[in-house]
C-alpha cells in the first residue's frame, strides 16, 4: 500500500520516474477473438518493465502493439490510446518507419538474417542514415560493443550470422536495434530459446541498458522479472491485473490473482 | 492372439513387396531409356558434333546450330520468364497473402502450369508468327518463357513462404519499407530455392518440342538471326529420328543424348544447391 501515489503527481521528479508510454483503454483483437481489454499501463523511461503472465494472457500482444508490428496481419487490430512521449502513435498517420526505429524489437527466437554479420547491423541503418564507408564501420561496431558481442566477432564481421551460435545470434539482434538509435526496446521473451549461460549474459546487457533505454520484457521466467525489472505489470485473460514496483509485487501483491500466479498456483 | 500377429505380418510383408516392386518398375523403365539413349547415342558423340551443321541427307554433320538454336532461345526465355516469374511469385507470397485476387492469380497459374505445351505452341502461332508472317527464334522464345513462367512463379511463391514470419517480423520490427524487406532480406533467404526453380524450369524447357514446331520450326543452316527460323535440338530428333536416313538416325541418337546429359546436369546441380543450402 505503499506506491499507490502516480508518479507524476509528485512535485519534483526525479528523471527516472518520468512516463515514456501510457496506454490508455487498449483493446486488441485476432478476427473476432479479443485479446486485450481496456488495459492501462504507464511504462516509465529509463528503467526496466517486466510483463508477466500465464500463456495466452495477452502479454505479447501487449507488447507488438507498441511497434503496431501486429498491422503486417490484416486481421488483427488495436483500439485505443498508446502515447509515447505524448504522441498517439496507434493514429494511423503516425509514420510507421519513425516509430519502427524509435521502438526497436527482440524476439523469442534469435532472427539473424541470412546475410553477414556486418550486414545485419548495418542493414537498417543504411536505411535511415546515410554514412561513409568508415563511419557505418564506426556505428557498426559502437552497436556490437553495447550488445557485448563485439569481442567475439571482430575478427569475423563478414561471417555468416547463422554461423553464430543461439545466444550470440540474439545478442546480433539486439546489437541490430540498437544502431538505429531507438529509445525504446521491446523484449519478448528474448531468453527463452536460450540455455542458462546466454541467458546470463542477456540478463547482464539489460542490466547495462537500462540507464538509457525504456526498456520493456515479457517473460515466463518470474525470477527472470525480478532479477532485470524494476517495475512488473500482471496480466491475465488479456487483462491488467496488477502493476507496481517489482519488489511490491513479488513480495506483497495486492490482488489474489497475482499472488496465486506468483506462488505457482496457476500459469 | 497369435492370428492377429501373423496377419499383421502378412500385410507388412505384402505393403513391402507393393512397393517395392512399384519403385523398381518405375525405375526399370527409366534406366532403360537411359541404357538405349546412352547405347545409340555415345557412338555419334565427336568432335564433329559440336561443330558442324545439321547435313543434307546422306553427308556427315553436326548440330552446331540446333545447339546454338536451343541455347539462345533458352536463354531469352529465361529472360523474359524468370523475373516476371519472381515478380508475381513475391505478388503471390508476401503483398497478396491474405487476398482474393492472389488466390484467383495462383488457380489460373496452376492452370497455366498443367496447360499442354502444344496448345501454347498454337497460341504463340497465333500471336506471333501469324501476324509477322514467319517462323521466327523469337516466336520460339516466348513459347518457352510460357511455359517456364508458371514453373518459376510457384516455386518462387513457395520458397518465399518457406522463408519463416518471425524473419518478416523481425525486418518490419526496424521500421524497414516491404519492398526492402523482400528485395534485401527475403530474396537472400529463399535465393537457392528459387534459383532451383529457375533450374528445373530450363530442365523442362530444353526438351519441349510440340511449342518450337509452331515457332521457331527448324533450319537447315547456320542462321545467329532470331528473326527467322531457328534450328534446336528438340525439333531435329524429332524430324531426324523420322527419316529413313542412317547418318540422321546417329545425329538424332546423339542430341537425345546430349539433352538427356543436359537435363540429368541441371538435376544434379538442383540436388548439390538444395543440399549445400540445408547446411
Amino acid at each position: 500500500m505503499i506506491e499507490l501515489v502516480e508518479p507524476h503527481a509528485r512535485v519534483a521528479q526525479p528523471p527516472e520516474s518520468v512516463t515514456k508510454i501510457e496506454v490508455h483503454d487498449l483493446d486488441f483483437f485476432y478476427g473476432a477473438t479479443q485479446a486485450l481489454k481496456g488495459v492501462e499501463l504507464s511504462i516509465p523511461a529509463f528503467a526496466v518493465t517486466a510483463i508477466i503472465g500465464p500463456s495466452g494472457c495477452g502479454k505479447s500482444t501487449l507488447l507488438r502493439t507498441l511497434n503496431r508490428i501486429y498491422e503486417i496481419y490484416p486481421d488483427q487490430r488495436a483500439d485505443g490510446e498508446i502515447l509515447i512521449d505524448g504522441q498517439n502513435i496507434l493514429d494511423r498517420r503516425f509514420p510507421i518507419s519513425e516509430l519502427r526505429r524509435r521502438v526497436g524489437m527482440v524476439f523469442q527466437k534469435p532472427t539473424p538474417f541470412a546475410t553477414s554479420i556486418r550486414n545485419n547491423v548495418s542493414f537498417a541503418l543504411s536505411y535511415y542514415e546515410r554514412l561513409s564507408r568508415s563511419e557505418m564501420a564506426d556505428r557498426v561496431e559502437d552497436a556490437l560493443r553495447q550488445a557485448a558481442l563485439w569481442d567475439e566477432v571482430k575478427d569475423k564481421l563478414g561471417a555468416s550470422a547463422l554461423s553464430l551460435s543461439g545466444g550470440q545470434q540474439q545478442r546480433l539482434c539486439i546489437a541490430r536495434t540498437l544502431a538505429v538509435k531507438p529509445d525504446v526496446i521491446l523484449l519478448d521473451e528474448p531468453t527463452s530459446a536460450l540455455d542458462p549461460i546466454s541467458t546470463a549474459r542477456i540478463e547482464e546487457l539489460i542490466h547495462e541498458l537500462r540507464e538509457r533505454f525504456t526498456i520493456v520484457i515479457v517473460t515466463h521466467n518470474m525470477q527472470q522479472a525480478a532479477r532485470v525489472s524494476r517495475r512488473t505489470a500482471f496480466f491475465h485473460l488479456g487483462e491488467l491485473i496488477e502493476v507496481g514496483d517489482t519488489s511490491q509485487i513479488f513480495t506483497n501483491p495486492h490482488m489474489k490473482r497475482t499472488q496465486d500466479y506468483i506462488t505457482g498456483r496457476y500459469g | 492372439m497369435r492370428a492377429i500377429l501373423i496377419r499383421r505380418r502378412l500385410v507388412d510383408l505384402f505393403a513391402f513387396l507393393f512397393a517395392s516392386g512399384a519403385t523398381l518398375f518405375g525405375l526399370f523403365w527409366l534406366f532403360w531409356i537411359l541404357w538405349t539413349t546412352l547405347g545409340q547415342g555415345l557412338g555419334a558423340i565427336n568432335f564433329g558434333l559440336f561443330t558442324q551443321m545439321t547435313p543434307p541427307p546422306g553427308s556427315q554433320g553436326g548440330l552446331l546450330n540446333a545447339f546454338y538454336g536451343s541455347a539462345i532461345m533458352i536463354f531469352l526465355a529465361v529472360i523474359i520468364g524468370a523475373p516476371l516469374g519472381v515478380a508475381a511469385g513475391t505478388y503471390l507470397a508476401e503483398h497478396g497473402r491474405h487476398s482474393r485476387l492472389a488466390s484467383i492469380v495462383s488457380f489460373l497459374n496452376d492452370v497455366l502450369l498443367s496447360a499442354p505445351s502444344i496448345v501454347i505452341g498454337l497460341f504463340v502461332y497465333e500471336l506471333i508468327v501469324r501476324t509477322s508472317g514467319h517462323f521466327s527464334g523469337y516466336a520460339g522464345a516466348v513459347a518457352l518463357a510460357m511455359i517456364l513462367l508458371p514453373i518459376v512463379v510457384r516455386t518462387s511463391d513457395e520458397a518465399l513462404r518457406l522463408v519463416p514470419d518471425q524473419m518478416r517480423e523481425a525486418a518490419f520490427a526496424l521500421g524497414i519499407p516491404r519492398w526492402r524487406v523482400t528485395a534485401q532480406i527475403l530474396y537472400k533467404a529463399a535465393m537457392t530455392a528459387i534459383l532451383t526453380g529457375v533450374l528445373l524450369g530450363v530442365a523442362r524447357i530444353a526438351g519441349e518440342t510440340a511449342p518450337l514446331l509452331f515457332t521457331a520450326l527448324n533450319n537447315q543452316f547456320w542462321s545467329g538471326s532470331l528473326g527467322g527460323p531457328l534450328a534446336n535440338v528438340p525439333v531435329v530428333i524429332f524430324q531426324y529420328a523420322m527419316s529413313p536416313y542412317d547418318e540422321w538416325h546417329e545425329l538424332a541418337w546423339a542430341g537425345a543424348l546430349v539433352l538427356t546429359l543436359f537435363v540429368l546436369g541441371l538435376n544434379l546441380t538442383v540436388r548439390i544447391l538444395a543440399k549445400r543450402s540445408s547446411k
